[in-house]
């Protein structure tokens, strides 16, 4: 996994927006130092998750291959640190 | 406080909630419901110590987004349903535009200063020799405050070396600059509207979501339903609380049944026109300065409480004025639907005989979501009549001083000067223009830190949505 990074999707569609996602748009300057670099994000539209009610509640990020429902900062950022955590040991 | 915080969460779920029903034709069989269903999710964790007591909140929260006042309103366990056709049945939006939910309230204690056990029991004791009530005693050497004698100077908080004093604040009290909100004797908030300046601040810190705002959104759906023809007008704040371009919202805004669609900017280039011109009058007659108007929150601040000011204050009207007459003269036959971030417009727009309804970022959001109407996936539309990029500068903090200035004419000197929000310290500066002590000629005021985009009622995260909003502004023309 050397050289890749964690890629993180941060949903910035209307229903998303509407329940706080806007906040998670700053998730870059919130990074810790050590994680720079090994973490790429990027603002999608509408990632669908918001009309299938099975999927949670809005906002909704992916991280890696994991969606996060109901997505706050400080829960983001416990699922990056899980994930990136989970990339150096493997 | 963060704006995206869960008591506004809980506010947009019930708009959108609320919205869905009306859409569907169910509002009147369905309200009773929608307590309960947004708290019987499995993991539901209940804010208070039982789920019931939440419902019965949320029940009353719900009065407030019918639009009407909560101070009166006693939940029995009867339904809401006469207040949904009472709601129908309202002429026009009245105020006052904000309410205060008591049973909310109440969690806060009055504001208090407190001895932590961080405290050292020192030798000095400063708090017990400075305080001038003789407040502070020592007991098993530690620092207490007597709350009988206490009245609140916080001088013990300043002298103590350990910082161990800390005061308790009532949010909603330390957040109102003009001081219009206090406990009354039974412990509860109450607003004085001879002071409120309609700012928002309460709203926006309240942490337990107790101060409201009454919606108008209900009363926009109906008439829309009965027929009626809308015009929205959107303020520039709004081109920032979505992540589309502007022909998108245009487009979305339709889609969400308004006929015409306004760009509140446009009336803002014509007030930075305006306002140019008078300013380059007022100092030929030799005026020392004069202040902007577009703020009404800083307007009613100066009635209210610093009336010196008020010849001060251009003559030129707001954005959302001009705008409306705008609409008023092109499409007469629409009713006239002012959306913005702020809650003084809502109180603007009640005054203003060209304005039918104002409802909010966090209002249309909600539309958009009950109606599914996704921003990014509308075709956009080309904007008409698109506005300057002086106009769409209104919603930041220096944007309006910037579009006057840019419009004055040769040869008139230009210092503007700031107030970038009401708080405490904005009022102590705007007290010192108005006794003399000023640097500038053109002041530009807004209420809110930042300006529009941190206005009481945004979606978007100011910082986020300023980014947006400089984008499409640097994109515009003069
Ligand atoms: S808006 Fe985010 S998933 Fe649809």
């Amino acid at each position: 996994m050397d050289g890749e990074k964690l890629k993180v999707i941060i949903c910035s569609g209307t229903a998303c927006f509407v329940m706080g996602g806007s906040e998670l748009l700053l998730l870059e300057d919130e990074l810790p130092e050590a994680w720079r670099g090994r973490v790429s994000v990027e603002a999608a539209p509408c990632l669908g998750s918001c009309k299938d009610r099975s999927c949670g509640r809005a906002p909704f990020v992916k991280v890696g291959v994991e969606d996060l429902a109901g997505a706050t900062m400080p829960a983001l950022l416990a699922l990056i640190g899980r994930k990136l955590g989970e990339t150096l040991g493997g | 406080m963060h704006y995206n915080n869960n008591a506004s969460l809980v506010k947009r779920e019930l708009l959108i909630r609320m919205i869905r029903l009306e859409l569907e034709g169910r509002l009147e069989g369905g309200i009773d419901r929608v307590p309960y269903e947004m708290t019987c999710e499995p993991g539901y964790q209940p804010i208070r110590v039982s789920v019931y007591h939440d419902r019965s909140i949320l029940k009353s929260r719900m009065v407030a987004r019918l639009g009407f006042a909560v101070e009166g309103y006693v939940d029995d366990g009867t339904s809401l349903a006469p207040l949904v056709r009472a709601a129908a049945e309202r002429p026009a939006p009245e105020g006052p535009i904000l309410t205060v939910l008591d049973e909310a309230c109440n969690a806060c204690v009055k504001s208090q200063f407190l001895v932590t056990n961080a405290c050292q029991g020192c030798l000095a004791r400063p708090c017990v020799m400075n305080c001038p009530k003789k407040a502070v005693r020592m007991v098993d050497d530690k620092a207490v405050i007597d709350k009988e004698l206490c009245v609140n100077c916080g001088i013990c908080q300043n002298v103590c070396p350990f910082h161990a004093i800390i005061k308790i604040p009532v949010p909603c009290e330390e957040a109102c600059p003009v001081g219009a909100i206090s406990k009354d004797e039974e412990g509860k908030e109450r607003i004085d509207y001879s002071k409120c300046v309609f700012c928002g601040a309460c709203m926006r810190e309240c942490p337990f979501g107790a101060m409201m705002d009454r919606s108008q959104v209900l009363d926009v759906l109906r008439r829309k339903c009965e027929g009626a023809k809308l015009a929205a007008l959107y303020a520039p704040a709004v081109a920032g609380q979505f992540r589309a371009p502007l022909g998108k919202l245009v487009a979305a805004l339709k889609k969400a049944g308004f006929d015409a669609v306004y760009e509140v900017a446009r009336g803002a280039d014509i007030t930075a026109e305006k306002e140019a011109h008078e300013l380059a009058e007022r100092l030929e007659k030799g005026e020392p300065f004069m202040t902007t108007s577009c703020c009404p929150a800083y307007v009613e601040t100066v009635r209210k409480h610093v009336p010196a000011l008020a010849p001060r204050v251009s003559d030129t009207r707001t954005p959302m004025h001009y705008t409306a007459a705008l609409a008023a003269a092109e499409r007469p036959e629409c009713l006239r639907v002012f959306i913005g971030p702020c809650l003084a417009k809502r109180k603007e727009g009640i005054d203003d005989p060209l304005v039918d309804y104002v409802i909010s970022a966090e209002e249309l959001g909600a539309l958009f979501v009950a109606m599914g109407i996704e921003l990014g996936e509308e075709a956009e539309e080309i904007v008409e009549a698109p506005a300057g990029q002086g106009g769409r500068s209104f919603a930041w903090s220096g944007g309006v001083a910037a579009a006057v200035g840019a419009r004055l004419p040769a040869g008139v000197p230009f210092k503007p000067a700031k107030i970038d929000g009401l708080s405490k310290e904005g009022m102590k500066t705007l007290r010192a223009w108005a006794d003399g002590a000023h640097e500038g000629n053109l002041l530009e005021v807004m209420a809110c830190q930042g300006g529009c985009v941190a206005g009481p009622s945004v979606i978007a995260n100011p910082k986020v949505a300023l980014m947006q909003l400089k984008k499409i502004a640097e994109a515009s023309g003069n």
